[in-house]
């Protein structure tokens, strides 16, 4: 079995981010970056399938600059096999992420396209279902447990009302949720190694995919503050307190 | 121009969900004409529930034995076809898992960006939405001219009031469905406690309460003031407590009148979940905890010494 999985560079989720002060978006310049959580669970999942022998070839796929390419070293390093860089400077909405997906699906016929549920940085929660919308393939969403077997897949979502199953045929896109499992920490030979993994660049015009109407950023502010808040010693304290309110 | 909006209804076991209430909400502020789509298996209930918030003129029911379960890939056609069928100008959903699944594939089949989210409107393609686990808003514009597919941040609205009276008409797609998915079974907790997503009172328990035993506590304070019962991730993760109750950037995002946390310690994607609350009451041991730092209430001590004198205070 081949899989296909997506790796995106975002700013580290232990980042408190800051706003640009002219609203033009969030600092990104001197910040650490790595692979966005969901994504490095989707690239673990792929390698403890390949290490017990269910998936033949895994492959990490990225859209972005060059900078990106730090990310699909640390997916070489988790033990993909190969990389391939679509390299664009520009934002890459959801929709043109799914074209592009699409094409590279079509390109490599993987059997499963792994990618990760939302990506932390726009929240957007939209590619996965977008490329399998794009392929016509099927689409499980939120997976905390993922079984391969016989040309399907029987997938475990995590969704408001409990955790749903639903079996899929193969090929299938799958987002995966935070439970799946734990990504191991990388090793120094394995980082190495990395290094000699191919790593192919692709010219984002060279895929035929046409960029999708942008939706665009107007300004980019904070939140609103909550107002302050007050300590209380004690239980008593916090019972009157809410009396007050009218909460208890 | 006027707009002529679509709200694709959340129903789960044969009941409409609050959430459908909001996004019907949102979608008054984008104009007047406004319809909901309900797909389902048996669904005149739910579509006469629809028929009943104010503001939607008329309800379509889609009844289909392929409806029963909500399944993306099996919906979205059928929403893209009548969509185009009816000159609709946008196709809202809400924010819940069902429409975080569905939306996107809707956006794509019908080939148009998505904006996710939207707690705000300025005006029928311009909206505010978080992105950075809420730590930062946007205001976005989309396309004019084509068909505009978002989510509704369920915690920016509250629900159309149920005094409505909107026609309820059936109504077919030809749409082709697709047979590679399969819905194979749903665990779901019954509880008769609140909802947690619509819960005007929320308790909820940290990796600090540390255990499946010791969570009795939180749920035992919960009953009695009437309050639905969350959790952080390390609860979830740590096995005290099942998925559907983890409150976050990645788990629910709820807007109670009272949030009070229990052996929370703050983190920013727990954050995410909470900032609509009302009021919101931290309890932990630990004085630096950032919960306190966005807490209304704060008080330090040891939950377990806490949650008994509450219980008993509002006995
Ligand atoms: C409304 C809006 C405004 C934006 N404004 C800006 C802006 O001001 N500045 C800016 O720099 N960018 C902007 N972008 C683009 C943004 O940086 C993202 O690249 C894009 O939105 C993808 O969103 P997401 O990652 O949240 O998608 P999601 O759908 O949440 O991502 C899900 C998964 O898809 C995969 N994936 C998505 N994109 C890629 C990729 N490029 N490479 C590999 N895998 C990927 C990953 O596996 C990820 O886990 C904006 C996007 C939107 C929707
Ligand atoms: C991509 C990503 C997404 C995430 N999404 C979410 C999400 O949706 N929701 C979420 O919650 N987290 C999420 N997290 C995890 C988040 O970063 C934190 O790890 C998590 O919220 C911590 O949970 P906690 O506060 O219960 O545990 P801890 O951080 O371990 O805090 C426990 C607290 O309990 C206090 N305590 C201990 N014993 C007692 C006692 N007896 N009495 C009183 N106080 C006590 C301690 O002082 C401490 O402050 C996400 C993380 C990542 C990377």
């Amino acid at each position: 079995m081949k899989i296909l999985v997506s790796v995106k560079r975002a700013i580290d989720y232990n980042v408190r981010i800051q706003i640009a002060p002219d609203g033009s978006g969030v600092v990104k310049n001197g910040v650490k970056h790595s692979m966005n959580p969901f994504d490095e669970i989707a690239v673990e999942q792929a390698i403890r399938w390949k290490e017990d022998g269910t998936a033949t070839e895994v492959v990490a796929v990225a859209i972005g600059d060059d900078t990106v390419a730090e990310q699909l070293r640390t997916a070489l390093a988790f033990g993909c096999d190969r990389a391939i860089h679509v390299k664009t400077d520009d934002d890459v909405q959801p929709l043109t992420a799914a074209r592009v997906f699409q094409a590279l699906a079509e390109r490599e016929s993987p059997d499963l396209f792994l990618m990760g549920k939302q990506a932390i940085d726009d929240d957007a929660n939209q590619t996965g279902q977008m490329t399998a919308a794009k392929l016509g393939w099927p689409q499980a969403t939120f997976a905390s447990k993922i079984e391969l077997g016989d040309g399907r897949a029987t997938v475990t979502r995590e969704v408001d009302a409990g955790l749903e199953t639903l079996s899929v045929d193969l090929p299938a896109v799958v987002t995966v949720d935070l439970r799946l499992n734990e990504p191991r920490y990388l090793k120094l030979p394995n980082i190495m190694k990395a290094k000699k993994k191919p790593i192919e660049d692709m010219a984002f015009d060279e895929l035929g995919v046409a960029a999708a109407a942008p939706i665009e950023t107007v300004t980019t502010k904070a939140p609103p503050k909550r107002g302050g808040g007050v300590m209380v010693d004690t239980v008593d304290e916090l019972v009157a307190k809410l009396k007050e309110k009218s909460l208890i | 121009m006027s707009h002529k909006i679509l709200v694709i209804a959340d129903h789960h076991d044969g009941q409409l969900l609050d959430a459908t209430g909001r996004a019907v909400t949102c979608a008054g502020q984008l104009g007047a004409d406004i319809d909901v789509l309900v797909l389902a298996h048996d669904g005149q209930a739910i579509a006469d529930a629809a028929a009943r918030l104010a503001g939607v003129a008329r309800v379509h029911l889609v009844d289909n034995p392929a409806n029963e379960h909500p399944m993306a890939a099996t919906l979205a056609p059928q929403i893209v076809a009548f969509a185009a069928d009816g000159g609709y100008s946008h196709v809202l959903g809400p924010n819940t898992t069902f429409g975080k699944d569905l939306m996107p594939r809707v956006a794509a089949l019908a080939d148009v960006p998505m904006v996710t989210d939207v707690m705000a409107v300025h005006g029928p393609y311009e909206f505010d939405r978080p992105i950075y686990a809420g730590n930062a808003i946007t205001t976005v514009r989309a396309p004019e001219g084509q068909l505009l597919v978002a989510s509704v941040r369920c915690a920016s609205y509250i629900a159309a009031a149920a005094n409505g009276h909107a026609s309820v008409a059936p109504a077919t797609t030809e749409a082709e469905l697709p047979d590679h998915t399969r819905f194979v079974s749903l665990e779901h907790a019954e509880s008769d406690r609140p909802d947690l997503q619509t819960a005007s009172k929320v308790i909820s328990g940290g990796r600090g309460v540390g255990s499946e035993e010791n969570f009795r506590i939180v749920y035992d304070f919960a009953d009695k003031i009437g309050a639905a019962v969350g959790a952080s991730r390390a609860a979830v993760d740590a096995g005290y407590v099942p998925n559907d109750m983890q409150v976050g950037q990645t788990g629910k995002i709820i807007s109670p009148e009272l949030y009070m946390c229990f052996g929370i310690s703050g983190a920013i994607q727990h954050l995410a979940g909470i900032k609509d609350a009302g009021t919101i009451v931290a309890i932990n041991k630990d004085p630096e905890a950032p919960i306190f730092e966005i807490a209304d209430i704060g008080l330090v001590g040891d939950l377990f010494e806490i949650i008994p004198a509450l219980d008993a205070a509002v006995s």
